[in-house]
């Protein structure tokens, strides 16, 4: 009896709003732990896009299955694809300065204005 | 005892086999991501889990969407990071080895708990669905509302874009100018 419930919550999985949801969780709580853990500017960056990117899949999953106008969602998106790739940009280019200036990205050895 | 193989009963079996390979990828490239010492690597499984949360996107009914992750985050954005490391010759993080291990666990308790806090959130919410849909969310219909009713967001967000090139040329540039002198 247990085993065809199974089967069925595995075949409907793709078409339940949870499933994303749970995700979209997984990527915000792995990006959040990424970010904590490296220890340069490149590897926080990486991280940061992960968490965006489970930030994205909640919005477009929440468009898809709850919202009236599905387009919302879809929108959003590429909203946060566009602030991302600004983001990207002015975060390597910072990075360059700094590591012109200091000879490193570690974020340990940044610590000029460290009290 | 016979198998049944009627397309009825295989195709939904296949789909959902290709969505969890899909959100396994995307898991498993973030995890690659976030745990890899070296950055090449951590790049390498962000992109991987760039082209699982593609993966997702069609399975969302948005194919726009994941043709868009693609091209932008793994043409884009995952290729200017390598550039990145390879331009500022990264040294891989091998340094103070010593404290970083509680400061991980610290970090993955923390991480944790946040996913179980959040997980723990979605389960005992009780979600309302919309009873109508206005439209199919269909390429036309983003193409549509992308230059009505969001135009305005539209145009801030070309020049929030034309002000980061910008800045990112004004901020490389004055630091060589530095360096000359």
């Amino acid at each position: 009896m247990n085993n065809p419930g199974v089967l069925n919550f595995f075949t409907q999985a793709s078409n339940h709003l949870g499933v994303y949801l749970v995700l979209g969780a997984l990527l915000f709580a792995i990006g959040f732990f990424g970010f904590c853990r490296h220890r340069t500017l490149v590897g926080m960056l990486v991280s940061g896009e992960l968490i965006l990117s489970g930030a994205s899949l909640n919005f477009v999953a929440f468009g898809r299955f709850l919202a009236a106008d599905p387009v919302t969602g879809q929108a959003f998106a590429l909203f946060i694809m566009g602030i991302a790739a600004a983001e990207a940009a002015i975060v390597l280019s910072i990075m360059l300065a700094v590591y012109r200036n200091y000879r490193t990205i570690q974020t340990r050895d940044l610590k000029e204005m460290e009290g | 005892m016979t198998i049944d193989l009627s397309p009825e009963k295989v195709y939904p079996l296949v789909s959902a086999l290709l969505f969890a390979g899909v959100a396994g990828v995307t898991l498993l490239g973030a995890l690659v991501a976030a745990a890899s010492r070296r950055l090449v690597y951590s790049v390498s499984g962000l992109a991987l889990s760039f082209v699982g949360l593609a993966g997702l996107y069609l399975y969302l009914q948005s194919p726009f969407l994941a043709l868009m992750q693609i091209l932008i985050y793994i043409g884009a954005v995952c290729i200017v990071i390598m550039f990145a490391i390879m331009l500022a010759d990264v040294v891989e993080e091998k340094s103070a080895r010593s404290r970083a291990l509680p400061a991980a666990i610290a970090a993955f308790l923390v991480a944790a708990m946040l996913a179980f806090a959040l997980i723990a959130l979605i389960g005992r919410t009780a979600w309302m669905p919309k009873a109508v849909r206005v439209n199919a969310g269909a390429v036309q219909d983003i193409g549509r509302a992308l230059l009505t009713r969001f135009g305005f967001a539209f145009e801030l967000i070309s020049v929030v874009l034309l002000l980061a090139i910008l800045g990112a040329l004004v901020v490389a540039r004055t630091g060589r100018g530095n360096n000359r002198e």
